[in-house]
């Protein structure tokens, strides 16, 4: 079953699912990476509320003209226009009052989506039936889904995809560096409500399929996925629109695969499946790599602290290190140091007064910033510099007592 | 109208929609200010899968379970927001959108799952809350609200939602120092001491007990728009902490009143047949207040108050 739902062999609805969740998963990815750079990703919370009113309102401007309440352009046009209001409100009252963004992002969303909430009300007493299908457009619902619904979706998209293309260089300075990208001239307020605009459109799109409160989702989910793998800003453009698209075919199979899945809410816990998996896995900044790194420099510094005690004659108690020396040959199981083991002791000693020297000498100020007690000395001084710190030391000196 | 009618029909679904709405401006007025405003939202997302949780576990809609799934929910979206700001070194604005974005979709996907038809949870209950439904039958007029037999009738929601209250009053009150301190100079406050990372989770650990409570009342809408809209109004009145929670009490307060008789009777008076959702009501009025605080508001710009700063 499952198996079929991914050749796109479960009929024709499903196949149509399929595709448009790929294409909004592609452009969802893409346009979010810019929001998620510009670390403005809730704007988008409140741009996808704020269509709510603006589909009860062109709804009921459809019924009152007399045409079909469920006209999927007229309603997006609506969402549209109304998500467009919102995102001027959020603009002025974080320009133009004390507000910070979150606030405004926090108050836009609440407010519009009440109001949405009380025309919902009103079309449900109006009583012209019908308006069944305006609940789908808070969660999605694709069981009905149209061929015309499917163009609208995939046109949309890939008008979106083009937009993002155009202007991409623009949004990305402005994304990294605001100051520098009004220095050079670049209008920022009006390439920021670009970027808006864009989130917009992918969110008026996303309506159909996903609902309003799920798009943030895949808005967000995508880019920060991506970003794990690397630290170009244009690969990362590249692997959300893969991974968003990715998403939204495996979601949109999978729920096709058996009954009672949800498109949306699939294709959410998929993405989400990919940011896990990444977050655990990723080369650099994961979990798993973080967790290893650690791991490598608590051994390096047991072995290093455990070097000096056994050249200093000071016996070692902590289990770990007896272990890890162990391991690398230098002392036997109950801790006295083999030959190898005094050699490389010595050595720890010696270079350890090297560092000292180094680091009282103005002259090595630079070298000595290097220091983290880990280092060996032969990686960052010539042989030539070391042997004139070894004269500096001298040779064994009698104790005194 | 008379006590006869006010009182089983209106009253209640008044005082819990006040109360939820002081609930959640009192720590919204903190959240506000320190930029956290958006816990709130993502609060009121999770809230869900915790409580499908809770049904699922239980088998049955009863309180306490799905008040302590929802704050389970709360704190497993907390630690994991967290978990992925930290270990994967993502933005909170981006983690916090990741995280409530899943489980919502993880509640909503549990919910579909799950045979519910036979009880009254789903997710337009989830988001709007069924204020208008919570009415005293027992009570026959003013008298009642002495009478300890038509008491015993009162829906269970409000007496929550007033112990919650009293909490919510309770940890301002208590807090009050720390908190004003920590949240205008978190510097200055660990220099004279205060633990401001456990105040700070304490803070949160409010707003999430006031969202449960309020959510199980009024729904969702309402506890997003009560926590911004009515503090961020005050924001705009005054300089002062303690005058922008007595203002941020007041707009709650109004908003929770007019909403719900312009709700219930505006309709009306437009010549319509039925109520609107008086949830939705509610936070239109707050943001309409939100509006007006804006445009016209003493302290409204960056610059601060004619006079002062």
């Amino acid at each position: 079953m499952l198996w079929q739902a991914l050749t796109l062999q479960l009929g024709y609805n499903a196949t149509l699912v399929a595709i448009g969740a790929t294409l909004l998963g592609i452009s969802a990815g893409v346009t979010g990476t810019f929001l998620f750079l510009r670390k403005r990703a809730l704007v988008s919370d409140a741009i996808s509320h704020a269509t709510l009113p603006g589909v009860c309102l062109a709804f009921m401007a459809l019924v009152a003209f007399g045409g079909d309440g469920r006209n999927l352009i007229g309603l997006l046009a609506g969402s549209a226009l109304s998500a467009w209001v919102g995102l001027l409100c959020m603009n002025w009252l974080t320009r133009h009052t004390r507000l910070a963004e979150d606030a405004a992002i926090g108050a836009v969303l609440s407010v519009f989506f009440g109001f949405g909430v009380v025309l919902l009300t009103v079309i449900q007493s109006m009583g012209v039936g019908r308006q069944a299908g305006l609940e789908g457009f808070l969660l999605g619902s694709t069981a009905g889904m149209l061929w015309a619904d499917a163009l609208v979706i995939a046109v949309g998209g890939a008008a979106t995809l083009a937009l993002v293309m155009i202007i991409r260089r623009p949004m990305m300075m402005v994304a990294f560096d605001p100051e520098y990208a009004v220095a050079r001239g670049l209008p920022m307020h009006r390439i920021d409500l670009m970027m808006m605009g864009l989130v917009m459109a992918v969110t008026v799109v996303g309506l159909k399929i996903v609902g309003l409160i799920l798009i943030v989702a895949l808005l967000i989910i995508p880019p920060v996925t991506a970003r794990f793998w690397t630290d170009r800003s244009d690969r990362v453009v590249v692997l959300a629109g893969l991974v968003g698209g990715l998403a939204g075919y495996l979601g949109a199979a999978l729920s096709a695969s058996a009954p009672n899945l949800p498109t949306g809410p699939i294709i959410v816990l998929v993405s989400f499946g990919f940011f896990a998996l990444s977050w655990l896995l990723a080369p650099v900044r994961g979990v798993l790599a973080a967790v290893l790194r650690h791991l490598r420099f608590q051994r390096r510094v047991h072995i290093r602290q455990g070097l000096l005690a056994l050249a200093q004659g000071q016996k070692i108690y902590e289990p770990l290190t007896i272990r890890l020396l162990c391991r690398a040959g230098v002392v036997r199981a109950d801790g006295v140091a083999t030959e190898a083991g005094k050699a490389c002791a010595a050595k720890a000693l010696r270079d350890e007064k090297r560092w000292e020297i180094v680091r009282a000498d103005q002259a090595h100020e630079a070298t000595a910033a290097l220091y983290d007690g880990l280092r060996d000395i032969e990686t960052v001084l010539t042989r030539d510099q070391i042997a004139e710190i070894d004269r500096r030391i001298g040779g064994p000196q009698e104790v005194t007592s | 109208m008379s006590g006869e009618e006010f009182v089983p029909l209106s009253l209640t679904p008044l005082l819990i929609g006040t109360f939820a709405a002081i609930a959640c401006a009192l720590p919204g007025n903190f959240l506000v200010l320190r930029k956290q405003a958006l816990i709130g939202d993502a609060i009121s997302h999770v809230v869900l899968p915790g409580i499908v949780v809770a049904f699922l576990l239980t088998g049955a809609i009863s309180t306490w379970p799905m008040m302590l799934g929802a704050a389970g929910a709360a704190v497993v979206a907390v630690v994991m927001i967290e978990a992925i700001r930290r270990l994967g070194q993502i933005e909170p604005g981006a983690a916090m959108g990741v995280v409530f974005t899943t489980m919502f979709a993880g509640g909503v996907l549990l919910l579909e799952q799950t045979d519910t038809s036979t009880v009254h949870l789903d997710v337009e209950h989830a988001l709007y809350g069924n204020l208008e439904s919570l009415i005293w039958l027992d009570a026959t007029g003013w008298s009642s609200v002495l009478d300890v037999q038509a008491l015993a009738g009162l829906p269970p929601e409000l007496p929550r939602i007033a112990l919650t209250l009293a909490g919510v009053i309770l940890f301002t009150w208590l807090f009050w120092r720390p908190l004003k301190i920590s949240t205008f100079d978190e510097g200055f406050a660990r220099t004279i001491g205060i633990r401001t990372g456990v105040l700070g989770m304490a803070l949160v650990i409010t707003a999430a007990i006031a969202a449960v409570a309020a959510f199980d009342a009024v729904g969702s809408i309402i506890v997003i728009a009560m926590f911004i809209c009515p503090p961020a109004a005050a924001r705009m009145m005054t300089n002062r902490l303690e005058s922008q929670i007595a203002w941020s009490v007041l707009f709650a307060t109004v908003s929770a009143m007019s909403g719900y008789v312009l709700a219930g009777y505006g309709p009306l008076w437009l010549g319509g047949a039925d109520a609107v959702s008086a949830a939705g009501m509610i936070a239109t009025v707050s943001g309409l207040l939100l509006a007006l605080a804006a445009v016209f508001g003493p302290c409204r710009t960056r610059a601060g108050a004619p006079g002062g700063a």
